[in-house]
């Protein structure tokens, strides 16, 4: 048996209120009323697709011990082109580099390509477990109905042939140059036609006729489809299109537009993953991705499913919200308008390549040391050990910091130094297994940042050089809200 | 065991700049401005120097690198001529070169300038540090406001002080400077200011309001020395001279910012150095044998754990010290009678000269409207860098006899 052994996801915690959004560009286009309703999920300025993919896979792999053979990334947001992005995910998750990794790219069904990949893996027997992701962050103009329908958002899947909690059943996957939308190489925007022509041509031809086709091959009949997860590109589709083919309108999941909005190549994945959340053993579960044809898996639940340990995916990341009501800041984090950083801005160092290599595991990994003769953890690995008693000299031994629970000891916000979010925070972070530095705060509400709060640490952008393109990633530190977080 | 450098090393002269925004000039013209009036008090030539350091700070702004503007600023005499730089304790750390090689016996007489040109940026505050390649990878994007605020946020954790409290307290520090600084040509900021106005200042970082902050400045500070000795065969009294009774430094080794014990409400630097320049200059009870002091006063919260870690004010009592007036210029040991970093100006490379000048001058009698009545020792507290790694330079001077 093959299919599904873990999985998690991740959605920023910044939720914009379609309402402010619409009524800021009412005076130009009024029919944005129409989208006015519920929140989309916004990432912050230091996230993008691979960190939203970095804590969706970390929740996938909590508290297990698997061995991976290969990690595939699916998104069309991949910040880029030519540096692989499932390599810098293999990285922050310090995974041993005697693992494959691929991107997949170029339709919203990258994310389904990733997990059907990794399930051929699987079943080649190349060794260890697939890691699969899919993330998404898609900007779109000032004002544009994809400005308030889209949303940010990862979903990750370990996949194997043991304690498999949904077992793949096969798939079948279309494709045709069906374009309804598309961005060329290089361009920011999405270009869109009317929604009329995704529906008449699309959602009652050939995508049914798809889907009739999978089901058929697949030997499920419709009425046996106990949850159907259809990525639709805007609300009722799915249910109109479940109608169609016999599926009971009680197994079409949502499709998280009050919530999360549309998260592109994310989004099969991600109803998938809510899907697992409540689904019970003996369930079948079958998923479409759509873009320029489909893909379509069938998975059964198995009895699995409830020795795998509760973790977060979709439920407590909508539990974790923050409303944003100001619309200029969401525009200002998705660089759709030019904001007067200051001329402390203008630094701008470049990045020593040699030096990101060689500190690899620390910059990525977020990898210290632990001396091997007082056992002191620190951060960064030292040549001569940090306690004063010990003072040690010699190679140290691996620590990984990134799940070390972790305390603010000292804090500060700052209103004199550059960031793309005034004011910056950040502080001495205490590990209480042993070790601190000085790291950004992110995630925080004004006010609210305090001596001993305990945090999580989370892979973030450092910070982006737009000259050279390069973008800088390191670790942050998250306040926890409640004790649940931790 | 070393002897020290306790009276070893006399002040033949000083100079310094008038500090402030300084549109009018470059480092050039401001270490022409400090170098002459320390000849003039030194009454020496230029040639008679026989070895300087020059202590800048900010490679970004300023003069670049190497000694080489010094050197050809002045017109030494192709002597030996040092750079140092030591993040703000620099000007320290130039001084201590001086006095180092006049104890030494590597030669008679020894300059120290420090300079610093900042406003050539176009922005307030200080520039940004050039910080090597690896840091900028994975350190935020420090400001020395925002380091400093977190001993404020340490100080109020560990002592359980209220915000209100501290920032009254912080605001009568700040309000002290202004007054001293007002009776000081030479300051950056002539003006007094209520505590009313120091409180209601724009927040810079939590709870540091603008004034909260030092001024950034453009100066130069100079200090020429030699030994007693020669000091005296150029026609200075042992009654008036000033002498070096300490000289110390301190530098973290990475214990407060990456071993869990320092709870970031002191500088752990300051405390070493102190100590240690106190039993060099043989003072016992600092609280009482101290008659002045200068200290790094970069924010109002820097200058209130300072007068802890100088061991002036109990763990926990300055701020009831702050309030009661000690250090005021009528209070037992007055705290920045020029103003401090806060009013005389901060031109890095300068600073820690310009706090010696101070002492200087009070321990002679020339402080004008703000000298205070027969000093006898007088310290300096140089502090460059974040409160959890750090370089501190602390000096004692006092009179030879």
């Amino acid at each position: 048996m093959i299919g599904i052994t873990s999985f998690g996801a991740y959605v920023p915690r910044g939720r914009l209120n379609r309402a402010v959004a619409a009524k800021a560009n009412a005076w130009a286009n009024p029919g944005l009323a129409a989208q006015a309703r519920g929140e989309r999920a916004m990432a912050g300025w230091d996230e993008d697709s691979l960190t939203m993919a970095v804590e969706a896979a970390r929740h996938a792999l909590a508290g297990r011990q698997v061995e991976l053979g290969a990690v595939y990334f699916g998104s069309t947001t991949h910040p880029f082109a030519d540096r692989q992005n499932a390599g810098v995910v293999a990285a922050a998750l310090d995974l041993p580099e005697a693992v494959a990794t691929a991107d997949f790219a170029g339709s919203l069904k990258a994310g389904t390509a990733a997990l059907l990949a990794g399930l051929d893996r699987v079943a080649a027997v190349r060794g260890g477990e697939v890691l699969a992701v899919a993330a998404e962050h898609r900007r779109a103009r000032a004002g544009s109905v994809q400005e308030l329908m889209y949303g940010d958002a990862a979903a990750a899947f370990t996949l194997g042939s043991s304690g498999v909690i949904a077992e793949h059943l096969g798939s079948h996957s279309v494709s045709t140059d069906f374009v309804d939308h598309y961005r060329a190489a290089g361009q920011l925007f999405d270009y869109h036609w009317e929604e009329r022509w995704l529906r008449d041509e699309a959602f009652q031809k050939w995508l049914p006729d798809a889907i009739r086709a999978g089901l058929a091959k697949l030997g499920i009949a419709a009425r046996a489809v106990d949850r159907f997860v259809l990525a639709e590109p805007a609300p009722k589709l799915a249910a109109e299109l479940a109608k169609r083919l016999g599926i009971a309108d009680a197994a079409v999941a949502d499709g998280l537009h009050a919530t999360v909005g549309q998260s592109g190549a994310a989004h099969a994945p991600l109803m998938l993953a809510a899907a697992l959340e409540t689904a019970k053993p003996g369930q079948t579960l079958v998923v479409v991705s759509f873009g320029q044809g489909c893909d379509l898996l069938a998975f059964r639940v198995t009895p699995a499913i409830a020795q795998l340990a509760p973790r977060s995916a979709l439920a407590a990341s909508l539990a974790r919200r923050k409303e944003e009501t100001d619309y200029a800041k969401f525009q200002a984090f998705n660089e759709v308008v030019t904001l007067e950083k200051g001329l402390r801005a203008e630094a701008n160092p470049q990045t020593a390549l040699s030096a990101m290599y060689r500190k690899r595991r620390m910059l990525l990994g977020l990898v210290g040391g632990r001396c091997r003769k007082c056992g002191t953890p620190q951060f960064p690995a030292a040549l001569r050990c940090v306690n004063p008693s010990c003072h040690h000299a010699g190679e140290m031994a691996p620590y990984r910091y990134a799940d070390e629970p972790a305390r603010i000891k000292t804090w500060a916000s700052d209103w004199l130094t550059y960031t793309p979010e005034p004011p910056a925070h950040y502080g001495m972070i205490e590990f209480e297994r042993g070790g601190r530095f000085m790291a950004d705060i992110t995630d925080w509400d004004l006010g609210q940042v305090s001596v001993g709060q305990p945090v999580r640490m989370v892979f973030r952008v450092r910070g982006r050089d737009p000259q050279r393109g390069m973008i800088r990633y390191f670790w942050k530190a998250a306040p926890l809200a409640t004790a649940k977080e931790a | 065991m070393a002897e020290g450098i306790r009276d070893k090393v006399a002040i033949l002269g000083m100079g310094c700049s008038r500090f402030g925004e300084r549109w009018d000039m470059g480092a050039e013209e401001l270490m022409e401005e400090a170098f002459s009036e320390a000849l003039a008090d030194a009454g020496i030539e230029p040639r008679q120097i026989g070895a300087a350091w020059l202590g800048s700070c900010m490679d970004e702004v300023n003069i670049g690198k190497s000694a080489t503007p010094a050197s050809l600023t002045l017109r030494l005499d192709n002597i030996p001529v040092t750079r140092v730089e030591n993040y703000c304790a620099t000007g320290t750390e130039a001084f201590r070169g001086a006095v180092y090689a006049v104890a030494a016996g590597a030669c008679d007489i020894a300059l120290a300038i420090g300079v610093e040109k900042l406003k050539d940026t176009g922005y307030g505050g200080l520039p940004g540090l050039e910080i090597g390649s690896l840091p900028p990878l994975w350190w935020p994007n420090l400001s020395a406001p925002g380091v400093f605020a977190q001993v404020a946020s340490a100080y109020m954790a560990r002592y359980n002080v209220p915000r209100d409290t501290l920032k009254r307290a912080l605001a009568e520090i700040s309000a002290k400077s202004h007054a001293n600084g007002a009776k000081n040509p030479k300051a950056h900021l002539r003006k007094p200011v209520s505590c009313d106005v120091i409180m209601g200042a724009p927040m810079i970082a939590e709870p540091l309001g603008l004034f909260d902050c030092c001024g950034v400045s453009d100066g130069s500070a100079c200090a020429i020395v030699t030994t007693p000795e020669i000091a005296r065969s150029l026609g200075k009294h042992a009654d008036q001279m000033v002498t070096v009774k300490a000289l110390q430094l301190a530098l973290s080794n990475g214990a407060e910012g990456g071993y869990n014990d320092w709870d970031g409400s002191y500088i752990l630097t300051t405390r070493k150095a102190a100590q240690r320049a106190y039993a060099e200059a043989g003072i016992k009870k600092p609280r009482e044998e101290l008659s002045m002091f200068e200290v790094h006063d970069c924010f109002s919260i820097t200058e209130l754990v300072t007068m802890e870690d100088l061991g002036l004010s109990a763990d926990g009592g300055a701020i009831k010290d702050v309030m009661d007036g000690f250090y005021n210029a009528d209070g037992k040991i007055p705290c920045q009678i020029d103003g401090g970093l806060k009013c005389f100006g901060h031109p890095i490379g300068a600073s820690g000269i310009r706090m010696v000048y101070e002492m200087y001058l009070q321990l002679q009698g020339r402080a004008g409207e703000r000298q205070l009545k027969n000093p006898r020792y007088g310290l300096t507290h140089n502090l460059g860098g974040f409160p959890h790694q750090n370089v501190v330079g602390i000096s004692i001077v006092g009179r030879y006899r």
